[in-house]
């Protein structure tokens, strides 16, 4: 579904992705795993496009998209909840569902108003407050139900569990769960490993712009250099 | 008591003129945080097409004055829209990402050339129309003075808060403004949520010439002269305006424009008239040291 080939990215003169390789089969989750600066969020930001990749090609469907702009990717079926959830701090959290319904003719907004808040109870009750007045795991929500709005084929998500409490990421872990069920393809960044392996298909690990390892979600948890980098003192 | 009046309404008038002129510099200044220095020029070319299809519409024997009115605002409207759309295209597009100040000596240098432009399509001398709204109403007389409010200065006030309203539906209810708003708190995160960023851009930039055009052509209406040069002291008045209400802000536009409006009635009214100039750039320093955001600017948030 997902193909991306030999991917180069650059900031400036730094070579952030030094020719990545992912293959993302529909209806998986694949995960991606890596230490803080590896790359991981410039490869799911190059799918958009920003930055565009400098050699190597992204296509989705077999349809080259490497130069394709970012407003019109999320047209073709891809939805990003991105590193930080970027919120529309001053817009309420109805008015950013409604803007991530853009890419579609609108006719379903309410159904699929109604989705989101059944994944997410509590963004209904929050419906008419600021988005930067939310909590951190609120945030994170509104991220992922805004990328929802639009329908996507494709859900990339960028670190959903950074910075919320244990019981707020397995909240969040079996949303991703449910969404990938009703056949969503999920491709998940994760520092969380442990919980990010055991949700997953496959998975990829990623070092310095590199893709150093790759296999399913369990072979990845049972590798000890795995074990070691990524998992001892986690949960 | 009555003169006081009189001045109210005059600077109310003045104030809706300033204020309309005002929300193009905030507009734009919120969608991607530079000035856009030739603001004033599409105000003075607002003014100019409206003069000049009045001509043309007295000369083909026109008079029907709601008709001729509604003609001149189209006209203009028109005319500004092309030129702000082409101004974002030429002198900012290119340098997005570039350090501000070459936006802005750009922007300043298409402001010279569209002035001597006009004053070379137009000549140097002003341009003169016959009132097109005579007449008025006598609201009270007390102390030997009589309060005029003439029925030009209440069209303007009226278009002006008609425009208001639809202005701010516009960008609080509907999907294009939305899209701006997101533009402006997240040009990334829109174009991620399939936002076309460049074209909102351009509808900014539309749409506060659109509106510039509105105040041109009721300065004309309101003076019966225009020149070339109206565009730079106009704008930086309503530029005052939408720093004095808060850059970035709509009410602060407005809010702006009519307290700088009355600023200036009353001191000609009460002071000399030399000096309004100074009294209103004076106020504005003043408020800029006690509320640097302006009066209902929102201080800097933190970037969620
Ligand atoms: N906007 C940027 N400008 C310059 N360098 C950047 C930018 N964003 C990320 N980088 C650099 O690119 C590398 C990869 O960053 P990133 O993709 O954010 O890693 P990860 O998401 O895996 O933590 C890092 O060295 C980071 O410093
Ligand atoms: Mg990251």
């Amino acid at each position: 579904m997902l193909k991306i080939e030999g991917v180069h990215t650059f900031y400036g003169k730094i070579e952030a992705l030094k020719g990545v390789d992912v293959n993302i089969n529909a209806g998986e989750i694949v995960t991606l795993i890596g230490a803080n600066g590896a790359g991981k969020s410039t490869l799911l930001m190059t799918v958009f496009g920003k930055p565009q990749a400098r050699s190597g090609r992204v296509l989705f469907e077999g349809q080259d998209i490497t130069r394709v702009p970012a407003h019109e990717i999320v047209r073709l079926g891809i939805a990003q909840s991105p590193e930080g959830r970027r919120i529309f701090a001053r817009m309420t959290v109805y008015e950013n569902l409604q803007m991530g319904c853009l890419p579609t003719d609108g006719s379903h907004f309410e159904d699929d108003v109604r989705m989101v808040f059944d994944l997410f109870p509590r963004l209904e009750e929050r419906r008419n407050q600021r988005g930067g007045t939310l909590s951190g795991g609120e945030q994170q929500m509104l991220a992922i139900g805004r990328a929802l709005m639009s329908r996507p084929r494709l859900l990339l998500l960028d670190e959903p569990s950074l910075g919320l409490a244990p019981l707020v990421v397995r909240q969040i872990f079996e949303i991703i769960k449910k969404i990938n069920e009703a056949g969503v393809t999920v491709f998940l960044v994760e520092q969380n490993a442990f919980h990010a392996l055991k949700l997953a298909h496959r998975g990829y690990v990623m070092v310095n712009g590199n893709i150093t390892l790759s296999g399913t979600g369990r072979e990845l948890l049972d590798n000890p250099e795995i074990r070691a980098a990524y998992l001892e003192g986690g949960h | 008591m009555a003169y006081f009046i009189q001045q109210l309404i005059n600077g109310l008038t003045l104030g809706a003129i300033y204020g309309l002129i005002a929300i193009g510099y905030t507009m734009v200044y919120g969608i991607i945080g530079m000035i856009n220095f030739a603001h004033g020029e599409i105000y003075m070319i607002g003014a100019f097409v409206s003069v000049v299809t009045y001509l043309i519409l007295s000369a083909l024997g026109l008079g029907y004055v709601p008709l001729v009115l509604l003609v001149m605002l189209m006209t203009s409207m028109l005319f500004t829209s092309v030129y702000g759309w082409s101004i974002e295209r030429v002198a900012y597009r290119p340098l997005r990402g570039a350090p501000k100040l070459a936006a802005l000596i750009s922007a300043i240098g298409m402001s010279i050339a569209l002035q001597n432009y006009v004053q070379l399509t137009q000549g140097a001398r002003v341009k003169a129309l016959a009132p097109v709204i005579s007449g008025g109403i006598t609201l009270m007389e007390s102390d030997g003075f009589t309060v005029h409010l003439s029925y030009l200065q209440m069209f303007i006030c009226v278009l002006t808060v008609v425009l208001m309203v639809g202005f701010s539906f516009l960008i609080d209810k509907t999907s294009l403004g939305r899209q701006q708003r997101a533009c402006e708190q997240d040009r990334t995160m829109a174009s991620l949520v399939g936002v076309n960023v460049d074209r909102t851009i351009s509808m900014t930039f539309v749409m506060g010439a659109a509106l510039a055009a509105v105040a041109g052509m009721m300065v004309t209406l309101y003076y019966g002269v225009v020149d070339f040069y109206i565009g730079f002291v106009a704008g930086m008045k309503a530029f005052t305006a939408a720093v004095l209400g808060g850059i970035g802000s709509l009410p602060g536009a407005m809010l702006g424009g009519v307290l700088i409006g009355l600023i200036e009635a009353f001191w000609s009214a009460y002071f000399t008239i030399e000096y309004k100039d100074v009294a209103a750039f004076s106020i504005l320093v003043l408020v800029l040291i006690f509320r640097p955001t302006g009066l209902l600017g929102k201080p800097e948030i933190e970037k969620v």
